[in-house]
């Protein structure tokens, strides 16, 4: 056969390969094959914070190193802080030590830091996007596994360890081996009440804790067509707890103006060279995926967890699992987390007193989230002898809330609103369970122990979802205490 | 940089059984509040050893009887949850040189491997089998062999998963990427170059 004239028609389209925006973003930040097989894969975006990193600039003290990059990396401190009082030095000396260690990195490396008088200060995944340094078709990395929340941004972004933090400050690459990637569609229209958080929690629950190991979750659909950008972030933040380190929407109009104008999002001219080159990273429409999971949004109910990790979920109007219940495999597990949970098999999971209640975290911690509660909230009181707590995700969302009036909405309500951190997701601040306390909680993990008590007990749910919870004193149906009606995405 | 190649691991065994063993029950958090990873291993595992007096619950890691153990044995989806690499140091501090498990969460297995501590896939039977011979004889000599992925216990052995990449990485001494990444200065400024937003503010 003749071969095709180079300016035939046609030729471009049939060289090009359909690719994913995974694939495209890897390829465009491959470095080299590695001797093992792993991809040795530039990180042009990287975030640190006080508690995985001190250890990675010792290592890279006693090679005698720098940092490669330091305009690249990005620093602010979110763990240990405290919610209720500011004044340094901290009451906690370890916590204290764990600021000044981050802030002498900072400046001997060179490295901007999103500090406490900043203003600017916050969760790392909450920061990054604020800021507007998370952007589309860029790589992300950060010593934290919810850094898969910049993928709603369509940026390909990995939680890693102290080690590959030392790499990435060395040499602003690390070894990974490619991923596959499993396309998600939701489709159709969420029922009123139903929110974000509700659709990961499902996802995990039908695919299971360790169903997307060695996968990147890429997330479409009409739900997700439809999601603002924190919305989408609240998904892609909970990837990892479906077992994917990676997840990820691909960018769209909602993302270019959500980036538009941002401190650290290309200005003037710039701009619309981004948005263009931006674009070219989506998914092709013809792409492969290695797989494909279809879910129908009206499937979707309001979710809580019953146990003790993610994927232990029920929708609220479901009863506890029973052991004999469960398949088989699963039996010893359902066991050991009804024992640890303390909760009634096969009774509904309405109407468990719940201890306390928090709002907040890299999940559910931003603006939107604080205003959807707010809005139904207004007027309502949070029962006595319940604590409940609002913590903003960082000192911009806390400036926002305050402008709009919405902390007032909560402290009249009987909740306590604290200052931006991470609080009671991991409880490495003050703010603990006592004993086996039970907790409502936006955040993201209900492992044993999470919340800071080593008997202490999590559900997780949606903010609304906890505000209904504040307000009764037990798990309720959020539709049903605040009469919500109207359609969800407004 | 030379490293060790690790092709085998020979030590003791114990068994912590259970699946989803997350990263906060291997470290609970408020352990990592240090700017060092020093005396991590005494709190492995620290709320399922420990009462909250301080004394001990009952916990295979507890037993005198297993103690010098150096290779843990596990269920399905072992170190899930966080990124920290506490867990993994934590584990190291404490003596285990080697991991077997149904199978692990993405991140652990890799701060594991990057620590130079194999993480085998071995089938639920097997593990049974293992963790049944240990508990009979609690003395049993156990080899991990990394190169031919195999357990031998005591005269029996079994086949186990090292996943490719890993295995090349430990037998070939390459466990450590440092030395590799900073071999490709040169490339990594002609990809850099390459992407807008790497350029200097």
């Amino acid at each position: 056969m003749e071969p095709l004239p180079s300016d035939f028609p046609f030729l471009e389209t049939i060289l090009v390969m359909q690719k994913s925006l995974f694939e495209k973003v890897w390829d465009a930040h491959a470095v080299r094959e590695l001797a093992n097989g792993q991809t040795q894969l530039l990180i042009g975006t990287h975030l640190i914070h006080e508690v995985t990193s001190p250890q990675a600039f010792g290592m890279l003290r006693d090679l005698g190193l720098k940092v490669a990059y330091p305009h690249r990396t990005f620093a602010t401190v979110d763990h240990i802080v405290p919610t209720d009082q500011r004044q340094e030095p901290f009451a906690d000396p370890l916590a204290d030590a764990m600021i000044r260690e981050l802030r002498k990195n900072c400046e001997e490396f060179g490295i901007t830091f999103f500090d406490l008088p900043s203003g600017k200060q916050g969760i790392v995944h909450v920061v990054g996007p604020e800021q507007g340094i998370t952007q589309p078709g860029t790589t992300i990395a950060c010593g934290d596994s919810h850094t898969s929340t910049h993928g709603a941004f369509g940026a390909i972004a990995f939680g890693i360890g102290t080690t590959q933090i030392r790499d990435l400050l060395a040499t602003q690459t690390m070894a990974l081996a490619k991923l596959k990637v499993r396309r998600i569609n939701v489709n159709g229209e969420l029922r009123p009440g139903v929110y974000a958080k509700d659709v990961i929690l499902h996802i995990i629950r039908q695919l299971g804790v360790k169903g997307g190991t060695g996968f990147a979750y890429e997330y479409g659909g009409d739900v997700f067509d439809n999601f603002s950008m924190e919305e989408r972030m609240t998904v892609c933040n909970m990837s990892i707890e479906g077992g994917a380190r990676v997840g990820y929407v691909n960018p769209d109009q909602k993302t270019f103006e959500y980036l538009k104008g941002r401190p650290y999002s290309p200005q003037g001219g710039e701009w619309d060279q981004a948005v263009e080159r931006w674009k070219s990273f989506a998914s092709d429409p013809d792409c492969e995926y290695n797989d494909v999971v279809n879910i129908d949004a009206a499937d979707i109910a309001p979710t809580v967890t019953w146990g003790i990790n993610p994927g232990q979920a029920i929708s609220v109007v479901e009863t506890i699992p029973t052991v004999e219940g469960s398949p088989e495999s699963e039996r010893a597990n359902v066991a050991e987390a009804l024992e640890y949970m303390k909760l009634p098999a096969g009774e509904p999971i309405k109407g468990t007193p719940v201890d306390v209640c928090f709002i907040g975290s890299c999940t559910n911690g931003r603006l939107s989230d604080f205003e959807e509660a707010a809005r139904y909230l207004k007027g309502y009181r949070v029962k006595e002898g319940v604590k409940a707590i609002a913590v903003p995700g960082s000192q911009i969302v806390d400036a926002i809330c305050k402008e709009k009036g919405l902390d007032k909405v909560f402290v009249e309500a009987g909740f306590e609103w604290r200052e931006a951190g991470c609080s009671m997701c991991l409880a490495m601040n003050p703010d603990k369970l006592i004993g086996d306390q039970l907790s409502a909680s936006s955040s993201n993990r209900n492992f044993k122990g999470r919340q800071g008590s080593p008997t202490g007990r999590t559900v997780l749910m949606s903010p609304l979802m906890v505000a209904a919870a504040a307000v009764t004193g037990e798990i309720s149906d959020a539709r049903e205490v605040f009469g919500v009606k109207e359609p969800a995405a407004i | 940089m030379s490293l060790e190649k690790i092709t085998k691991i020979s030590g003791r065994g114990v068994c912590v059984p259970g699946d989803e063993i997350d990263t906060d029950r291997i470290i609970p958090a408020r352990f990592m509040k240090c700017v060092t990873f020093d005396g991590l291993g005494e709190y492995l595992f620290y709320d399922v050893r420990k009462n909250e007096d301080g004394s001990d619950k009952q916990h295979p890691l507890n037993e005198e009887r297993f103690k010098g153990a150096t290779i843990l044995f596990s269920g399905v989806n072992f170190g899930c949850g966080s990124s920290r690499e506490h867990a993994p140091q934590a584990l190291y501090r404490y003596g285990f040189r080697g991991i077997v498990a149904q199978s692990f969460a993405e991140i652990f297995f890799g701060n594991c491997t990057t620590l130079g501590i194999p993480c085998f896939c071995a089938t639920k039977e097997d593990i049974d089998t293992i963790a049944a011979a240990i508990d009979e004889n609690p003395e049993l000599e156990i080899a991990l062999d990394v190169e031919n992925e195999r357990i031998h216990f005591g005269d029996q052995s079994v086949t186990a998963v090292v996943r490719e990449t890993a295995r090349k990485a430990l037998v070939e001494g390459r466990w450590d990427p440092i030395g590799d990444l900073q071999e490709a200065k040169e490339q990594i400024s002609e990809v850099a170059a390459k992407l807008p937003y790497m350029a200097q503010g």
